[in-house]
């Protein structure tokens, strides 16, 4: 059957590509998700889409090596994963969990180890998925995250301008000015959820401007990258309804071709085109017809939002938390605020918004004494890598002044490393110097709620009041 | 021992002193030279140490390797003398060298 079903994979990719001129990619979509539903009755799923109820988990000493599962969605949430991670570190650096809800997979948690598979593409691939589980069926978009050279490098440098550097110097001053006025309009003295008055917003807003997607439909881009991230059968997360996310993706290539057809209409008129990521691809030979290519073109466009949303969100709401966790941190970075592009860097270390990257071996590889075998899945757990304490000193300590905090491994090492990595720093750096402009005291008052997820790192609520400066 | 000199993007010259075996990202890391951030610690994999040799070094430090080539060519400013400072050893013989840095890294 696996055969079977694979063609029909195959097919699938290549009608929708060739039918894309003349039926709306939204359509097309559409009809996957019954095709899908047909698919389904006819060969059964390809497995069983995993549900996750959170229940308490077992302090790691008392668990056999061989049963520890660091997939648990729930680890983070329950604040057990330092634990796990040091435990694999110190007895099992590179780690078989043989029968996970996601099937079997490699650890990589030390890490030296971790940018030795991050660099090595030669002997892992990226391909055909960087989170641990599959996406929902039929969904596999097309993304250069997920792709190998010579073929990753084609489509980066066709996107990468919109993140440039040269581009970011363009946008500081509209950063900050709606840094600003986010920061502005917030309660003073009560309490109110961080995440969705800022994090959320501030994030939301610059997607926005990346795309010059309508601005108040911005709302959209949060939530289909939230869901995209959060399927329960790819992250653990808690979205397991796979019919909305074929909605999703039917309403994202709906709004991303109008936005393109859009851009291609008054560019034929005459308007200069601007420095957004759909203008880009349209004046890159590789890219100008990548609307013809609807998987590549949801792909590369759900790559954008999806990594530069979750992320940069997280890291804004974990700086707090790490504030309030050290508190003379806040005091040293008052006293010198020059520290804080150094604290940025740590901010990112310390909360690693992306848990982890996954490779798949494309030979046999000896690594830590153990044998990972052709085609096996691997994952690299960045978020270890960045708590090891053969590379970091006091490694779980939030030290803004971290004279190594750059070496960390949030953004990944090698061809796939962070395209948006300049950007995000931008962003928070932005952000602290216009919170110490304004406040004297940040706190978190009551306990941040965590995210459902073995992939992104991040909190869902996380109370906050503030004390203007006098 | 020897020097190299660092010429920002805007110009700004630093003269910085070496012991041969080095490598280029680790003398402007050990000087502080702004500009070369050397991420990931001269491994190759992050890019942000790239100088632009000038052409009468170039010969000296000689062209990037395989890896090398495959970070450089993700960045946009990359030019044909481009090297990543951290896999540039330095050599008695690179005494008097300048390196110009790109405007940004990577
Ligand atoms: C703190 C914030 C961020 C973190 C921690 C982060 C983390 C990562 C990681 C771990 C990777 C994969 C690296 C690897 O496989 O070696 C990655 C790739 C990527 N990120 Fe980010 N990211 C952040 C912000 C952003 C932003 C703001 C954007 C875009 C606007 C973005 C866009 C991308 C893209 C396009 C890739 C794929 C690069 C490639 O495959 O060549 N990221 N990011
Ligand atoms: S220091 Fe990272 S590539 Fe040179």
């Amino acid at each position: 059957m696996p055969t079977l079903s694979k063609t029909f994979d195959d097919i699938q990719s290549r009608v929708i590509n060739a039918t894309s001129r003349v039926v709306p990619m939204h359509r097309q979509i559409q009809g996957l998700k019954l095709l899908m539903g047909a698919k389904k009755k006819a060969f059964g799923p390809r497995r069983p889409v995993p549900e996750f109820v959170e229940s308490a988990i077992p302090d790691v000493n008392t668990l056999a090596l061989e049963d520890i599962d660091v997939s648990n969605p729930f680890l983070y949430r329950q604040d057990q994963w330092r634990a796990y991670f040091k435990r694999l570190r110190d007895e099992a650096p590179v780690h078989y969990q043989k029968n996970s809800p996601f099937g079997p997979f490699w650890s990589v948690t030390r890490f030296e180890d971790i940018m030795f598979v991050d660099k090595s593409h030669d002997l892992f691939s990226a391909e055909p998925q960087i989170i641990l589980g599959d996406p929902p069926e039929g969904l596999s978009v097309e993304m250069f995250i997920a792709m190998d050279p010579p073929k990753h490098d084609v489509q980066r440098s066709s996107v990468q301008g919109v993140v440039a550097p040269k581009n970011l110097k363009e946008m500081e001053e509209l950063i900050r000015s709606r840094t600003g006025d986010v920061l502005d309009s917030l309660p003073l003295g009560q309490p109110f959820n961080w995440v969705p008055t800022v994090s959320k917003e501030l994030t939301g807003r610059m997607l926005a401007t990346l795309l010059d997607f309508p601005y108040e439909e911005r709302h959209k881009l949060v939530e289909w990258s939230d869901r995209m991230a959060g399927a329960a059968s790819a992250t653990g997360g808690e979205y397991a309804d796979e019919e909305i996310m074929f909605d999703d993706a039917a309403d994202m290539a709906w709004s991303f071709s109008r936005l393109w057809r859009d851009k291609e209409a008054r560019r034929a008129a005459g308007e200069e085109p601007g420095f957004d990521l759909i203008s880009l691809l349209q004046s890159n030979d590789d890219t100008k017809d990548l609307i013809n290519r609807p998987m590549e073109f949801i792909g590369n466009l759900t790559l954008l939002i999806v990594g530069g949303n979750d992320t940069t969100r997280n890291s804004m709401s974990g700086g707090l938390v790490a504030m309030n966790e050290f508190p003379k941190e806040l005091e040293k970075l008052k006293a010198k605020p020059e520290l804080i592009p150094n604290m940025v860097s740590e901010i990112i270390r310390w909360q690693t918004p992306l848990a982890y990257m996954r490779r798949v071996a494309k030979q046999d590889v000896e690594l830590g004494g153990q044998t990972i075998k052709k085609g096996d899945r691997v994952v690299m757990w960045y978020a270890s890598g960045n708590r090891d304490e053969r590379k970091f000193e006091d490694p779980d300590h939030f030290i803004i002044d971290r004279k190594d905090a750059r070496n960390h491994m949030s953004f990944g090492y090698g061809v796939h490393r962070c395209m948006g990595n300049r950007l995000a720093e931008l962003q928070l750096r932005i952000l602290w110097e216009e919170i110490l402009k304004r406040f004297d005291k940040i706190e978190v008052v009551g306990e941040p709620e965590r995210v459902q997820s073995n992939f992104v790192r991040g909190y869902s609520e996380l109370m906050v009041q503030l004390t203007p400066k006098s | 021992m020897g020097k190299i000199t660092f010429i920002e993007h805007d110009q700004t010259e630093h003269v910085a002193e070496f012991k041969a075996g080095s490598s280029v990202m680790q003398i402007a890391v050990d000087n502080l030279i702004p500009g070369i951030d050397g991420d990931c610690g001269g491994e190759c994999a992050c890019g942000t140490c790239h100088v632009i040799v000038s052409d009468d070094w170039f010969r000296k430090t000689g062209t990037p390797g395989g890896e090398e080539e495959q970070m450089l060519s993700m960045t946009p400013e990359r030019a044909s003398t481009s090297r990543l400072g951290c896999q540039v050893v330095i050599t008695d013989e690179m005494d008097g060298m300048t390196v110009h840095l790109p405007e940004f890294q990577m």
